[in-house]
């Protein structure tokens, strides 16, 4: 038999020739196509698995609670708190005395003792109404909170979470006017008492300005990053970052100027000024130099919840529009929704939402599980979930899952509320509605806690380094 | 007077979510309820709030129980959690899948007063899915306490409970002694969220389930749907002129 007539693939290697112009295709991909990222479902004995979206008993409720107290208390107020540009008193009461405040907070400290999954649920149920209240219980919530919960020490925790879970707002205080992105480039100064003498001094003097403060003008906890040891090199800037628990009325603590905004107009945004400012090394989160650590992993799952805020205001925005279109307005004799034109902008609207809850949904279950390996005492930083997966091991994952959600979320909210003001017309235009409000509301999603183009930064590290050659 | 502990049955009602638009089926037999949001009856939650209340303003352990029970589906257990969590005791859940009518449920519920020996029931004055609103009086019938319906305000002083009810023209206030039936109506309070703690301390709570048969009933339908239809679409109006134009039309309807 002529060798010729074979396939290239069964002939014998030697008989191959290396002269076709055509590379050589390998017998099998070099990538493995579909490999499900076993990484969570081997380790938890799950049940039949469900939808992305089902929510527990629980949520359930919990989403039911929310959705009513927005409904009811929050949107007959919203225009005016957004033109006024301030959040009206009675609902952070209303937020405080239904426990919305204290979501992951454990029960014997106040707090409503539910998961990560509800606090979400929350934000996103709130966003749909009102952006400006959902970032208010977010920041409250997923960064305070959970640095509390996470990195307190007993006697912090008795202290200060009984009041967060009922009656003060937190803020949490990371960037300045030379330092967002660039966090590590701080230059607010925590200067130990005794710097010379003792390595355990009693208190820390601070020095500095932050901005860009969330709810600075209602907090009465202020969680501050500073630099304690200002003479580290820049490459080692980071070690020296820690972060304390400061309150409001300490002295030389002051809130300066109020940000007038584009968007959540009604969430208060303040420049913070620290003019030796004295705070008792109790008051110190985790460590000494731990702050680094401390801030980007509460900012890995701050960003579910920013995720979730925009979600919400993505449907908040569609459901105005989507009303509009087949239920108010009729033009040529019929509802314009009923225009396919129309109709497919809708429907492809709803389709990118749903695209960005997933991930949102998809994050913040990877938490939840993630959570529960580590408690089980499990390695969560190292494996990896095969070809396609971040380095990092399951930490990675969720880090890359969190980064996705809140990047591409910004980004529907952004384009969904832009389209809806479109398809509602004029009314979508006028500030009678909410619907101008929403496209303006969208815009910080792509900004804070982590821009767009840090995310991308991050998603593209992880893959890259599980890439590497 | 010394004050007689008050142990209050609230029964609640799973019925369509007030904020949905109710369709009929393609039978036209009954309101379409598959894959339709169902919620607490809004007056339902009227009751819920006033026992709660009373239990918060008289003096302490005045109000050493607050039982919840509802006649349904076993759906209904959803309904009778988030009661649970705006705070009542327990529940207690009365399975039946059959349609039930008002004469079933207030025979039932006459046997979970006497079993739980309740002293005061607060139902609402009529729920938005059939809008009897029999079931209070024919408890208090079968009972043979008094009652006191569409309730905008409910004081109790040691055994008297007095009670302001919504009439045509305003409002009558009546005085009646222990046991009572009540009814809610829509003045009487504005109900509590249940909020994120009490979702939580609801689960622990207890909760019973029964059947009808248990109590020695079955849903008898005494009265038979023939058809249902949605009101016809409103008509346009038209506007007339002056006096005689008005008059000119009216000839034209017939109505003159």
């Amino acid at each position: 038999m002529s060798l010729r007539i074979l396939p290239r693939r069964l002939l014998p290697l030697t008989a191959r020739r290396a002269t076709s112009l055509i590379p050589s295709r390998p017998l099998r991909p070099s990538f493995v196509v579909g490999t499900p990222r076993r990484f969570f479902s081997d380790d938890l004995s799950s049940p039949t698995p469900l939808p992305i979206f089902h929510l527990s008993e629980t949520e359930q409720m919990l989403q039911e609670t929310v959705a009513r107290f927005a409904n009811d208390m929050i949107l007959p107020k919203v225009r005016e708190m957004d033109e006024k540009e301030t959040m009206d008193e009675s609902i952070i009461e209303g937020l405080f005395e239904n426990g919305f405040m204290g979501v992951e907070v454990p029960d014997e400290y106040g707090g409503a003792g539910m998961g990560f999954g509800a606090a979400i649920v929350a934000i996103e149920e709130l966003a749909k109404v009102d952006p400006s209240v959902s970032v208010l219980c977010d920041v409250h919530n997923t960064l305070v909170n959970t640095a509390f919960l996470k990195w307190g020490s007993s006697d912090l925790k008795k202290t200060f979470l009984p009041q967060l879970a009922t009656e003060s707002v937190g803020s949490f205080c990371l960037s300045e006017p030379a330092s967002g992105s660039d966090a590590f480039a701080m230059l607010t100064t925590a200067v130990p008492s005794d710097p010379a003498s003792s390595a355990d001094p009693s208190h820390y003097t601070i020095n500095g300005s932050k901005c860009w403060i969330t709810n600075a003008g209602h907090s009465k906890i202020f969680l501050v990053f500073a630099q304690t040891n200002p003479s580290l090199p820049a490459n080692q800037r980071h070690k020296g970052i820690t972060c304390f628990v400061v309150p409001r009325d300490t002295p030389g603590f002051a809130i300066s100027k109020k940000e007038k905004k584009l968007g959540i107009r009604a969430s208060s945004t303040c420049v913070i000024t620290f003019d030796d400012v004295r705070v008792p090394r109790e008051n110190i989160l985790g460590n000494v130099g731990e702050g680094y650590k401390i801030a980007m992993g509460l900012l890995n799952e701050g960003r579910v919840g920013i995720g979730a805020q925009m979600i919400g205001l993505a449907q908040g925005a569609w459901e105005a529009g989507a009303k509009y279109v087949w239920q108010e307005r009729k033009q040529f004799g019929r509802y314009i929704g009923e225009f396919q034109g129309l109709a497919f902008q809708v429907a492809e609207a709803r389709t990118e939402i749903e695209a960005a809850r997933a991930l949102v949904y998809n994050a913040m279950r990877t938490k939840e599980a993630l959570d529960r390996l580590k408690e089980a005492g499990e390695d969560v930083t190292s494996g990896t979930g095969g070809a396609g997966a971040p380095a990092g091991g399951k930490q990675g994952e969720f880090v890359m899952q969190a980064a996705m959600a809140k990047l591409y979320a910004s980004n529907v909210a952004q384009k969904v509320s832009g389209a809806a003001i479109e398809w509602m017309g004029g009314m979508g235009f006028v500030r009678d509605g909410l619907a101008e409000k929403f496209w303006r509301d969208s815009k910080i999603g792509a900004i804070y806690e982590g821009t767009s183009n840090i995310q991308l930064q991050t998603i593209a590290k992880l893959l890259q380094k599980a890439h590497a050659q | 007077m010394a004050a007689t502990p008050l142990r209050i049955l609230v029964p609640i009602k799973r019925v369509i979510d007030y904020a949905v638009k109710p369709r009929v089926n393609s039978a036209r037999t009954a309101v379409e309820l598959s894959g339709v949001k169902m919620s607490m009856n809004p007056f339902d939650e009227l009751s819920v709030e006033a026992s709660l209340r009373l239990r918060e303003t008289l003096p302490p352990s005045s109000v050493p129980d607050i039982l919840l029970v509802s006649l349904g589906p076993a759906k209904s257990a959803e309904t009778l959690r988030t009661a649970l969590a705006m705070g009542a005791d327990r529940a207690l859940l009365i399975e039946e899948d059959a349609e039930l009518e008002p004469l079933t449920v207030a025979k039932a519920l006459k046997e979970v007063v006497s079993r739980e020996s309740c002293n005061l029931v607060i139902l609402g004055k009529q729920s938005i899915d059939d809008d009897a609103g029999q079931t209070g009086q024919m408890l208090a019938g079968l009972l043979g306490w008094g009652q006191a319906t569409q309730a905008c305000k409910i004081s109790v002083q040691g055994e008297e409970v007095t009670v302001e009810k919504e009439v045509d023209g305003g409002t009558e206030t009546v005085k009646a002694k222990l046991p009572v039936v009540v009814t809610t109506d829509l003045r009487l309070n504005e109900p509590r969220y249940a909020s994120l703690p009490n979702i939580m301390k609801a689960k622990k709570k207890p909760f019973e389930k029964m059947k009808l048969s248990d109590f020695g009933l079955s849903a008898i339908k005494r009265l038979q749907t023939l058809s249902v239809s949605e009101p016809p679409p409103r008509q346009g109006g038209s506007k007339v002129e002056d006096v005689d134009g008005l008059v000119k039309r009216l000839r034209e309807l017939g109505a003159i």
